[in-house]
């Protein structure tokens, strides 16, 4: 019996996957939510193993702040382009123009917020019924509760009092009408497992992950790369710096890391050494202990 | 780097009263195995300096939300997760007030293993043995009981022996193979990741070193074949035109190509052609893999089919016994319909039959209460409206389980182990 032993990794692959199709067979309209970060390019490749030898019987959505890393978008289009799968992108900058979000003014400015308005829009407008999501329950207190299967209301918005329970391996995605669901397959992955997981499958990555010199702005202990989104204070200066990035978002409030790891090898050493969590460098996080929660209720990833 | 071709995933839940130092513990465990970053220990040796204290409160590294944050009260199951080179850990974290059985029946379902705390100055208490019998209950075959706060009683050989006689007495009752016990300071760190060297008369081994050495590799049944239907894959393209494969996580039991297999509920009998995943087809495939399985025969198999083996078919009825534990606020309503679903098939059934209540403490029937209300754990059988494929909880937990949703709210509202 020894020999009937998979490794954590295999283990963990084999749960997402089981979730992932557990969706597509329990919903009418499921839609995977990629962002271009490390978590959703995980994602989507176990959904391609899912479904294999067929394609991803589901689109993609991206919600596209306007304040991308150009490099983002050239690796989803290549990655949807390979799949031949459908991609949906919202545009933050349709819910500015429409009035339905206020563009944030002042030097912590940023779209992130904004996100989640512009998400719930294209989620209605595509009625989409089940948004899966690379979200993990280490990133943060507030998502160690956080289901599989997370119920909706007809708002889209998250009641932490009242989640389902989750027995065994029994998902129930039973809704009534205007409810949806957020899926979250790889819940149990930790930051680690995710890159000895890209390790392990040899999955191609964004270049921004990997160390590259480039103009950033040091700001409250973070680093934030410079563009043309980003509002200057008098007192801060750009400066040319060695660095890459553990999380990629918006550009605005995604922060880097100083780094020389060129390698997945080198990353992994990094990552287990390092004392900061990956969220530690994300700007959006530092505004309130509670800042995940009460935008995870809203509606937000 | 972690050798992570060699590492097992271990799943544990624990359990204790308010107080007994739960929190603490796990604090403990992912401090001491470094899974707490820098600017986490920096956010919790905030707030312990803002309360006042004048030592680093671990358990504030696990609070969740801010609703128990202001009520100082966990209130539901929350994951938590660490690894040492030897294994990677799931905690499922369940509250131990006295009306969240449900929880703990939550966290138990998934869990290897269960660690059950006891304050030394206490010692066995009735949520120790109520945390016990859920986890006999939902079968879990290990059970860790840590003797914690060993500082406060001198760390005392007596205490802490007159504690084990006392569980073993009432662990007689058990279906538990394998029992530990190990005396702990959550706070002081003895006996969770290192060797104490106050209690030089304990010649057992650590909690962690427990954790990482259990042997769970044979937790898993690999002898029935039982195979739920999934989800049907079809391309449908050029290149994979006649392409039907069956996709599905193996529920238990070993699979080959060229086994003669039969679909239930047809009955139709069939070859395995290939057993395929993305990384190619496997020549054998087990508990807990995803798969894709595809036959020789054309035959019409749908989601919650079972495919097994011919010679070990699992039990085919629409009256099902089963131990049910309810988990909804509002009472089981004994005239409604309830959804239900048991592997991947979906159902509807009614409680046909209220046999009896469980007292959680002591294990005894209660015959003439027929009111069910949450957390209680009754005997019922069900009434399906069509046959379910399934085994004995005790022998398959995959499939001998099942949970039951209201058909207005659909919510789940009970979990239930097949008899
Ligand atoms: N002296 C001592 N105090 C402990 C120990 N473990 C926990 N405590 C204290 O007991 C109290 C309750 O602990 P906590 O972990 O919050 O308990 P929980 O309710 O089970 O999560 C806190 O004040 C802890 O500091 C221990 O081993 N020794």
């Amino acid at each position: 019996m020894e020999n009937y032993n998979l490794n954590y990794l295999k283990e963990l692959e084999s749960e997402s996957v089981f979730i992932i199709r557990e969706v597509a067979a329990q919903f009418d309209r499921p839609a995977l939510l990629f962002s271009g970060g490390k978590d959703s390019i995980v994602l989507t490749h176990l959904a391609r193993k899912a479904f294999h030898p067929a394609k991803i019987p589901f689109p993609l959505i991206h919600i596209d702040t306007g304040h991308n890393f150009p490099d983002t978008l050239e690796y989803r289009d290549k990655l949807v382009n390979d799949l031949g799968v459908k991609l949906i992108v919202g545009y933050v900058q349709d819910s500015i123009d429409k009035g339905r979000v206020k563009e944030e003014t002042g030097f912590n400015a940023s779209r992130n917020l904004l996100q989640t308005v512009t998400l719930l829009d294209t989620l209605e407008e595509y009625k989409i019924d089940a948004a899966m999501g690379g979200a993990r329950r280490d990133e943060e207190k507030a998502r160690a509760k956080e289901r599989f299967f997370s119920h909706r209301d007809e708002f889209g918005q998250w009641d932490p009092k009242n989640q389902r329970p989750e027995l065994w391996n029994l998902f129930n995605g039973k809704k009534n009408p205007g409810e949806h669901f957020r899926v979250f397959p790889i819940s149990n992955w930790t930051e680690m497992d995710v890159w000895n997981y890209i390790h392990m499958e040899n999955i191609p990555l964004p270049v921004l992950y990997f160390t590259h010199q480039r103009l950033c702005i040091k700001r409250n202990g973070t680093i934030l790369a410079h563009s043309e989104y980003l509002n200057l204070r008098e007192t801060e200066k750009a400066e040319m710096l060695q660095v890459r990035f553990r999380t990629i978002g918006d550009m605005t409030c995604t922060g880097a890391v100083l780094s020389e790891a060129n390698s997945l090898e080198e990353i992994i050493k990094e990552v287990s050494l390092s004392r900061q969590t990956e969220r530690g460098t994300r700007a959006d996080d530092k505004r309130s202990d509670n800042a995940m929660e009460d935008r995870k209720k809203e509606g937000y990833f | 780097m972690i050798d992570y071709k060699k590492n097992e995933l271990l799943r544990f839940t624990t359990a204790g009263s308010v107080d007994d130092g739960k929190s603490t513990l796990i604090g403990r465990l992912l401090y001491d195995s470094k899974a707490i970053f820098e600017d986490q220990l920096e956010a919790v040796k905030k707030s312990s300096e803002y309360k006042g204290l004048d030592y680093i409160d671990l358990s504030l590294l696990t609070d969740g939300l801010r609703a128990e944050r202001e009520q100082s009260i966990t209130i539901d199951v929350a994951y938590r997760y660490f690894s040492t080179p030897k294994r990677k850990f799931i905690i499922a974290d369940t509250p131990g007030h006295i009306q969240y059985t449900r929880n703990m029946v939550t966290g138990a379902s998934t869990a290897n293993l269960a660690v059950i705390l006891v304050d030394a100055r206490h010692g066995v208490v009735e949520q120790t043995c109520r945390h016990s019998l859920i986890a006999s209950l939902l079968k879990i075959n290990h059970i860790i009981l840590c003797i914690n706060k060993m500082d406060l009683v001198n760390y005392d050989r007596e205490i802490y022996d007159k504690i084990v006689s006392d569980y073993k007495a009432f662990a007689s009752k058990l279906e538990v193979k394998d029992i530990q016990f190990i005396p702990i300071s959550a706070l002081m760190g003895d006996n969770v990741v290192d060797r104490s060297e106050r209690m030089d008369w304990y010649d057992g081994s650590t909690l962690l070193y427990n954790l990482e050495n259990v042997h769970i590799a044979s937790d898993n049944n690999h002898i029935d074949c039982r195979f739920p239907v999934q989800y049907v894959i079809r391309p449908q393209s050029d290149l994979n035109h006649d392409y039907r494969g069956y996709a599905g996580r193996i529920a238990s039991g070993v699979y080959k190509p060229g086994d003669e297999v039969i679909i239930l509920p047809s009955g139709f009998t069939s070859r395995i052609k290939s057993i395929d995943t993305f990384d190619g087809p496997v020549k054998e495939a087990f508990a807990p893999m995803s798969v894709t399985i595809t036959l020789e025969d054309d035959i019409d198999i749908s989601r919650g089919d079972m495919i097994v083996r011919s010679h070990n078919q699992p039990e085919i009825s629409q009256d099902i016994d089963i131990i049910m534990c309810w988990m909804n606020a509002k009472p089981m309503n004994p005239s409604s319909k309830y959804l239900l679903i048991h592997t991947t098939k979906d159902a509807k059934a009614i409680i046909k039959e209220i046999n009896y209540k469980i007292d959680i403490n002591t294990l005894h029937r209660i015959e003439n209460d027929k009111e069910i209300k949450m957390n209680d754990i009754t005997r019922v059988r069900l009434r399906t409206t069509q046959p379910l494929f399934f085994d004995s909880y005790e022998r398959n937990r995959n499939t001998g389980s099942l949970i039951l949703i209201d058909e207005g709210t659909k919510e789940t509202v009970a979990a239930g182990m097949i008899i």
